[in-house]
């Protein structure tokens, strides 16, 4: 037996592994649920590991993961749906993204994730009339304070949250995949030029994108939260696109560079690799990268598995330290000061 | 955690665990007699811990989390610790459950045959299910009943019995040799006494039973019963369930069975006496 493995390390193995759960005592089972669970992965992982033998408490336990995933999806297809007609009339390129977008897509990535609000971008100069149409399709403000809103409009990629009325479910509009106050400033006209069509009047981004977008996502946007997940995401994307182009790794990395998101990607990849041994490839020719692990890597493994089985958050200073990254990525310090003395004033 | 409690109330297991040693103690005293979750897999994991490390020892203060998390649930009391431990336990299954429609009701059994009793809080579900079951009746539940989507079989789930107020010495006086929690004063549920289902209910809890009347009892009120339309009871219902919109199609199919294959009966009651003695009446004629 090896050494007992107390983070959620066990469960990014019992993902990228699922044979390797035919070991666990109870204790083990419980803790591997408890932290997919408070990793949102339960539904993927009751999907991974569909099959295998497992005490009947275990089965019971994921198949109501995978019955709560299925709902999840074809929610979250509806809402995508319900979009699409009140943006019809704009004429203007609606894309998915997230999780939305991989169900929609049919990628395996999508395969038991948990959606939570449909996240779209669209062009930058459709954004108002994109507003005005949910507004008249009845999605209501979910922020009124006009700090936030204000905050919002000026300085973030997206529109405040917006939450339907009737169905009670949250829409974020984007018109670039990072907020306007961070350092790196991604070519959002090159992520709608190069999205795909799904032929059903809604797109998604392109296979490389959708992975900057998530390295994105996950190292220049947020304290990785939710960063197993999102490395999860990546591992699929890589594994399923990957395999069928040799030279996919070279066009990720290109884009990843034209987005100004070079570091985050090739990070972010070699993450994955680390913890799901995604399969990525290095490349010598015409331009040079290798996913060997680099020094910092530990730090953000350390973040991303800090998880125990009671489903707890732990490494307390190691959670800080990110927390205080993902302002200083977000904005510029005088600005970061102003920001938060607003927020303690107003309590 | 550093204090652990599992237990298995009907056919769902839970481990709840605890920065403090007084609720699990009242867990392990309360819950004797039931079984472990099965295989020793909990389906669901409750936290009760501090905020900050202080606050296990100065002015103690208990967190409510677990699997499922409301974020704006408010810490309660050391001293009503149990309550939280209830408290999160009810949330788990309110936000997790799937394998099971829940229906916000009380539940008892005769001849195998279920009597679901609903209502807002100070309907009297819990009292009525009490004080049915010191006659004779089989008490599956005083607040989740579990329709299972694929039989139309109502599953037990006989947690302690959570008694507020007045129903506390109406409950004692029904059972006067039952086993009870510490009185719990000025909770923000009001007086709290928590008491353990009788050696029946615990021992039948595996068993399931078929449905065969819905009742929707008010407190407070002269004696009347008056059927309720299809439609209403269906409506009603979708609002007493707390997982009826994520089943999705199943809990759709589950709860027309239930309404379209059971008579559904308001009842208006005065006091337990008279209550007793409408629910008997409309039980025979059922």
């Amino acid at each position: 037996m090896g050494r007992v493995v107390s983070d959620a390390r066990l469960l990014a193995r019992a993902l990228v592994d699922p044979a390797s759960v035919t070991g666990l005592d109870a204790g083990g089972w419980t803790a591997l649920l408890a932290m997919a669970r408070a990793e949102q992965l339960i539904g993927t992982l009751a999907t991974r590991l569909d099959g295998l033998p497992m005490p009947d408490a275990v089965t019971r336990i994921l198949a109501d993961a995978r019955d709560a995933a299925e709902h999840g999806r074809r929610a979250a297809l509806w809402e995508a749906e319900m979009a699409r007609r009140a943006l019809a009339a704009l004429g203007c390129p609606v894309v998915l993204l997230k999780g939305t977008a991989f169900v929609a897509a049919g990628l395996s990535a999508g395969q038991g994730r948990s959606i939570g609000d449909l996240d779209i971008l669209v062009p930058r100069a459709a954004i108002d009339a994109v507003e005005g149409a949910l507004l008249a399709a009845g999605w209501e403000w979910v922020k009124p304070d006009p700090y936030d809103d204000a905050y919002y409009r000026r300085w973030m990629h997206e529109l405040p949250p917006l939450i339907h009325r009737e169905r009670d479910r949250m829409i974020d509009v984007h018109h670039t995949i990072l907020p306007l106050t961070a350092r790196i400033t991604p070519d959002a006209d090159a992520l709608i030029e190069g999205s795909v069509d799904l032929r059903n009047g809604l797109r998604t981004l392109s296979p490389e994108d959708m992975i900057v977008h998530a390295a994105a996502h996950l190292l220049a946007d947020g304290d990785l939260a939710g960063g197993l997940r999102n490395l999860w995401d990546i591992d699929r994307l890589c594994r399923e696109f990957g395999d069928q182009e040799p030279d996919f790794y070279l066009t990720v990395m290109e884009a990843a560079h034209a987005h100004g998101l070079w570091r985050e990607t090739a990070r972010a990849l070699r993450l994955a690799g680390q913890l799901f041994r995604t399969p990525v490839r290095g490349h010598e020719s015409p331009i040079r990268f290798r996913f060997d692990e680099q020094p910092g890597d530990r730090w953000f493994r350390r973040r991303i598995t800090a998880r125990d089985g009671w489903g707890r958050p732990t490494r307390p200073l190691t959670r800080l330290a990110f927390y205080v990254r993902s302002h200083w990525l977000r904005m510029p310090p005088a600005m970061l000061a102003r920001h938060l003395w607003t927020k303690w004033r107003k309590g | 955690m550093r204090h652990v409690f599992s237990v298995r109330i009907g056919p769902v297991g839970f481990r709840i665990g605890s920065d403090w040693r007084t609720p699990i103690a009242q867990l392990e005293t309360l819950y004797r007699d039931y079984p472990k979750p099965d295989a020793g897999v909990p389906d669901f994991t409750v936290r009760l811990f501090a905020r900050r490390p202080w606050r296990r020892v100065l002015r103690p203060s208990v967190e409510i989390g677990g699997d499922y998390m409301l974020p704006e649930a408010a810490p309660l009391p050391l001293r009503q610790g149990l309550l939280a431990a209830e408290m999160a336990m009810n949330l788990q299954m309110a936000l997790g459950a799937r394998r099971y429609l829940l229906l916000h009701a009380s539940a008892v059994e005769r001849d195998g045959r279920v009597l679901l009793m609903t209502g807002e809080s100070g309907a009297g579900k819990s009292t009525l299910a009490t004080l049915l079951a010191a006659r004779g009746w089989r008490f599956m539940g005083d607040e989740f009943a579990l329709l299972d989507p694929g039989t139309g079989l109502v599953h037990a789930f006989p947690r302690l019995i959570s008694l507020k107020n007045e129903a506390i010495a109406a409950a004692e006086a029904a059972w006067p040799d039952a086993r009870m929690g510490p009185l719990m004063p000025s909770t923000p549920k009001g007086d709290i006494r928590h008491m353990v289902p009788d050696a029946r209910a615990i021992a039948a809890m595996d068993v399931p039973g078929r449905p065969a009347l819905l009742l929707f009892p008010r407190y407070g009120f002269e004696a009347e019963t008056r059927s309720v339309p299809p439609a209403e009871a269906f409506i009603r219902m979708t609002q007493a369930s707390t997982n009826y919109v994520p089943l999705g199609e199943a809990g759709f199919r589950a709860l027309t069975g239930l309404i379209a294959g059971v008579p559904s009966v308001a009842v208006d009651y005065p006091d337990g006496a008279s209550a007793i003695a409408q629910v008997e009446a409309l039980w025979a004629a059922s």
